[in-house]
């Protein structure tokens, strides 16, 4: 059916895609592989059922049963795998290859990684994981655990790199044909990196089968890779380098790039075209995704700063303490989870949505009972209050360390948030693009409730003019308190997202505090504006410097960059003007 | 001339304090090493070694009470000069060990070996040489404090802005000394220190022998802080404190005076550093962390900022409490220290030196006359 494997033209092989795959599922073929594994005297009132089957259900089942009878031959190739020379293994394994029936798969898994052995007894081959003293037996066909074995009972078939090689080859063939669409994908993936030239027959027939449009795509550039590995016409290998070129990644960049070097005159010149091209699109593509990773981690300082933009920015109360409102939030979210887990376990995927609000009262409260209890007595005394929260924010943590323990509590994601999807070259992961949309919305909440709302228009007034405010009879303790409530709140909120992403332990705010800090001071105190594009900033900033000085250096560079800044802007990028600065 | 500038400033109470340290540093040593281990007054070497701890960290609140409370900068960095200079000390002990390391390489340390580095890093040669690796312990946080004070008071970044910026530099070096690249043996830091000068750290001899040197360390810094602080200058100083623009109106170069001071305090924190590597036997990239700085604060404060023998007593007396509350109830310890910091903010702004006189005062003279004096309020500061 197939071409038998060559061996590989390229030694660059890595352990393949397709070794690391999860086993064929067994379930589609388990009984009639199961009657084939009978002793003959018992397999033929079996596959005489078989065909009273296979008339009642149709044709279909006719090749089944001629399949049936393929997998004697089949059984007789892995058995052979036992014996011989590694020259003579290498035919065979070609041969097995060769019949072209994706469940040698396991067989062939098995002997390169060292786990096919010989039963002494009979010669008869299994798949024997050790177990005790001795070893698991797994019939290489059905999949079906055949009991144990002594040490001594069995002896593994030894292969050696060269025939490691062949093996990859050929499951890279064999898979094309497997059931599974993860598994085809794999084994187009793994054609695309040997660029097995002997693969564009077996490519063209998968493809012909294929209905899989990603894995098709997969296997067109492997095919395409094959082609130019290949020693088929020009025009064919001229079109395999356009496919490729619109491909564009980097994987299709190295194929072309090589025959660019290597290849006859024409084809390297139209491949040293494709490849500056592709070499543009690549830099267009690493600036998008740092870009992306940059917005994805300026969702996070933005999360982690604005309720820091409400107490500190609005306030001007230095609140130490905001990293464990935060972290509040998280055990938080935390705790309804563990509710809906005991109450109603069908409906987790909304413990986060009813953690939201939940998160906002707890921490807003707390908040209040704070600002109500320490920070009124400490108006206008920046540096006490900095320290009073600094003792507010140690009570906190180890509060939570006594209550839940030190270690990390698990906040699980609902199934909305998990996963990934492509965009171009981009692998976007549904967790940070919800937590993108969630800060962003956040932040428009925010701001409207800032701007719209008539206890926004009190906030904004005591915090322009405190004396004034309370002469038009507005109660400024009252709103003070709130508005620490409404920071703190929304600290809470921002810890329910950050859940998702990083590990609640009661250290959760610490390690949030000084990027808050920075954030809300690079943007400017008292603009939530600032605050939202000091966020983005910083982080596009940071994940544009980690590719030259990695994720430590980035960050101190980050820092200093900070530090130098302030000395330049102290009142940060949008900096408030007028006389409410000075009061 | 020289001595009426150290001299002039001294009131009784800093002499009595200086007598005590000055018996303590003769005492402590005496008793470890004068009586035999079964004796009632006999002080285990453990107990001189967390002294001599003590009294490093009392230094280091000098330092930062001598910008706090005489300057009014908050700083929450003053850690990472205490680090640094422990990280100079810690590169002496290093070289100090050898080819007794546990590879035996005779010019690189351990980590270096580990991490298959061929020469040592031109930053640390001749830090074999002790006075070479004293005078970093002093010029490398001097000169960091300069560099950073330099533009800092220069941009007239002040109050709470400083107080951050202090923080995110402390971060920062945290980070770096982290990473391995930098040379200072990453996340573990230096340790497993053989011998100072010659002499076995780990015999009680040198034990309160490094004692001895912190007290008169601290005493030194303790002339030297009086002498300042009551000077021309030290007046300027609290100026700036309380009313900064009216100063600099007045035709004084605010910044100026504010980074000598700055950068003085930087210098004791790295000597206090310094002294403290030796006695604790290792230096890590821990003792940067912001929490340390922000510790730090609470002890001048507790102790009364704005004098000098508050935040030696405040640095004694919750250390004290640290170790005492670790040992017996760990579980309460950030429980306590979070209700200091509250209780000092709200109830002692003065702290215990500052607050303890005017209490007594009062409670003294309450029945006779005394109706609130008015002027023994802080002025605002009207700016």
């Amino acid at each position: 059916m197939y071409p038998p494997p060559p061996t590989l033209p390229r030694a660059a092989l890595n352990a393949g895609a397709a070794a690391s795959a999860p086993p064929a599922p067994k379930s589609s073929r388990g009984p009639m592989i199961r009657a084939c594994l009978l002793p003959p005297a018992q397999a033929i009132p079996a596959l005489r059922a078989l065909l009273l089957l296979a008339l009642v259900l149709g044709a279909s089942l006719a090749g089944s049963l001629a399949r049936a009878e393929e997998s004697a031959d089949l059984r007789a190739a892995i058995a052979a795998l036992a014996k011989g020379s590694f020259a003579e293994t290498e035919k065979r394994i070609a041969a097995l290859a060769a019949l072209g029936d994706a469940r040698a798969v396991p067989a062939l898994e098995a002997l390169a990684g060292g786990d096919l052995y010989r039963r002494e007894a009979d010669g008869a081959v299994f798949i024997a994981r050790s177990a005790g003293g001795g070893y698991r037996l797994t019939e290489p066909l059905s999949l079906q655990d055949v009991g144990t074995a002594g040490r001594r009972e069995v002896k593994k078939i030894r292969v050696n790199n060269r025939l490691r090689r062949t093996i990859r080859a050929a499951l890279g063939a064999l898979t094309l044909s497997a059931s599974d669409p993860a598994r085809r994908l794999a084994a187009a993936k793994a054609i695309l990196k040997t660029r097995d030239g002997e693969a564009v027959e077996a490519l063209d027939q998968a493809l012909a089968r294929e209905t899989d449009p990603q894995v098709a795509a997969v296997m067109q550039a492997a095919r395409a890779a094959a082609v130019l590995a290949s020693d088929r016409s020009a025009e064919e290998k001229s079109a395999a380098i356009d496919l490729l070129a619109a491909r564009g990644d980097r994987e299709a960049m190295a194929i072309v790039a090589s025959i660019a070097t290597a290849g006859d005159a024409p084809l390297a010149a139209q491949a040293k075209a494709a490849v500056a091209r592709m070499e543009r699109s690549q830099a267009l593509w690493d600036v998008a995704r740092n870009i992306w990773y940059g917005l994805s981690l300026g969702s996070v300082l933005l999360l982690a700063a604005i309720g820091l933009a409400i107490t500190f920015g609005v306030m001007g109360v230095i609140n130490m303490a905001h990293g464990e409102m935060v972290m509040l939030g998280a055990y938080t979210a935390f705790m309804v989870q563990g509710l809906f887990g005991a109450l109603a376990p069908g409906l987790i995927d909304y413990a986060l949505v009813v953690a939201l609000p939940a998160a906002f009262l707890v921490t807003g409260l707390v908040g209040i009972a704070i600002e109500r209890g320490v920070i009124r007595f400490l108006h206008a005394r920046p540096l006490e209050t900095l320290l009073a929260t600094w003792g507010v924010s140690l009570i906190l943590q180890q509060g939570v360390r006594t209550l839940f323990g030190p270690t990390n509590r698990e906040v699980g994601s609902p199934s909305f948030m998990s996963g990934a999807f492509e965009l171009g070259q981009l692998t976007i992961t549904y967790n940070r693009l919800w937590i993108l949309v969630f800060s962003l919305t956040l932040f428009a909440a925010l701001i409207a409730a800032m701007r719209k709302t008539r206890f926004g228009l009190t906030i904004r007034a005591v915090t322009q003019n405190r004396r004034m405010a309370a002469s038009m009879g507005i109660r400024t303790p009252l709103v003070d308190a709130l508005t620490f409530g409404l920071g703190s709140g929304i600290a809470g909120i921002a810890g329910v997202a950050l859940s998702q992403i990083d590990n609640v332990s009661p250290n959760l705010g610490q390690s949030y505090i000084i990027d808050s800090f920075m954030v809300v001071v690079f943007g400017g105190v008292g603009n939530l504006w600032g605050t939202l594009l000091g966020a983005m900033s910083l982080g596009i900033a940071n994940k544009f410097l980690e590719p030259f000085a990695g994720a430590v250096l980035a960050k101190i560079l980050v820092l200093v960059f900070l530090i130098l800044f302030i000395q330049k802007r102290p009142r940060g990028l949008f900096a408030l003007k007028g006389r409410a600065v000075e009061a | 001339m020289t001595r009426r500038f150290f001299t002039h400033g001294m009131t009784r109470g800093s002499w009595v304090f200086l007598a005590l340290l000055a018996a303590a540093g003769v005492l402590v040593p005496a008793l470890n090493l004068g009586l035999p281990a079964g004796h009632p007054l006999h002080m285990p070497t453990y107990a001189v070694t967390l002294s001599g701890k003590y009294l490093t960290y009392a230094l280091l609140a000098l330092a930062l009470d001598l910008v706090w409370g005489y300057c009014g900068i908050l700083s929450l960095g003053h850690a990472a000069f205490f680090a640094l200079g422990g990280y100079a000390m810690g590169m002496y002990l290093m070289r100090q060990i050898g080819p007794r390391g546990v590879y035996g390489d005779p010019l690189l340390p351990d980590f270096m070996v580990f991490l298959d580095w061929q020469e040592l890093p031109w930053y640390w040669l001749g830090f074999d040489a002790f006075p070479v690796a004293l005078a970093m312990a002093l010029v490398v946080p001097g000169l960091l404090a300069f560099v950073f004070g330099w533009f800092a008071f220069r941009a007239r970044v002040g109050g709470v802005y400083l107080s951050i910026i202090t923080q995110a530099m402390t971060y920062a070096l945290l980070l770096a000394f982290f990473r391995n690249d930098m040379g200072f043996g990453g996340n573990n830091g230096l340790t497993d220190f053989k011998e100072i000068l010659g002499f076995d750290l780990q015999s009680d001899a040198t034990r309160a022998g490094l004692f001895a040197a912190s007290a008169l360390a601290l005493g030194l810094a303790f002339v030297l802080c009086v002498a300042i602080t009551s000077s021309r200058l030290g007046k300027v100083l609290v100026a700036v404190r309380d009313a900064e623009s009216r100063t600099r109106f007045l035709g004084y170069r605010v910044e100026h005076y504010k980074l000598f001071v700055w950068t003085v305090s930087a210098m004791m924190a790295g000597l206090a550093g310094a002294l403290y590597v030796p006695q604790v036997g290792i230096i890590n990239p821990g003792e940067f962390a912001p929490a340390n700085s922000i510790e730090a604060v609470i002890w001048v404060a507790i102790g009364g900022r704005g004098t000098l023998v508050g935040p030696v007593l405040g640095a004694g007396l919750v250390n004290f409490a640290k170790s005492w509350f670790t040992a017996a109830l760990p579980e309460l310890w950030l429980f306590a220290l979070g209700a200091l910091f509250i209780a000092v903010t709200l109830f002692l702004p003065k702290g215990l030196v500052g607050s303890l006189p005017r209490l007594w005062a009062n409670a003294t003279s309450a029945r006779s006359k005394a109706p609130p004096d008015a002027r023994t309020k802080a002025p605002a500061a009207a700016e």
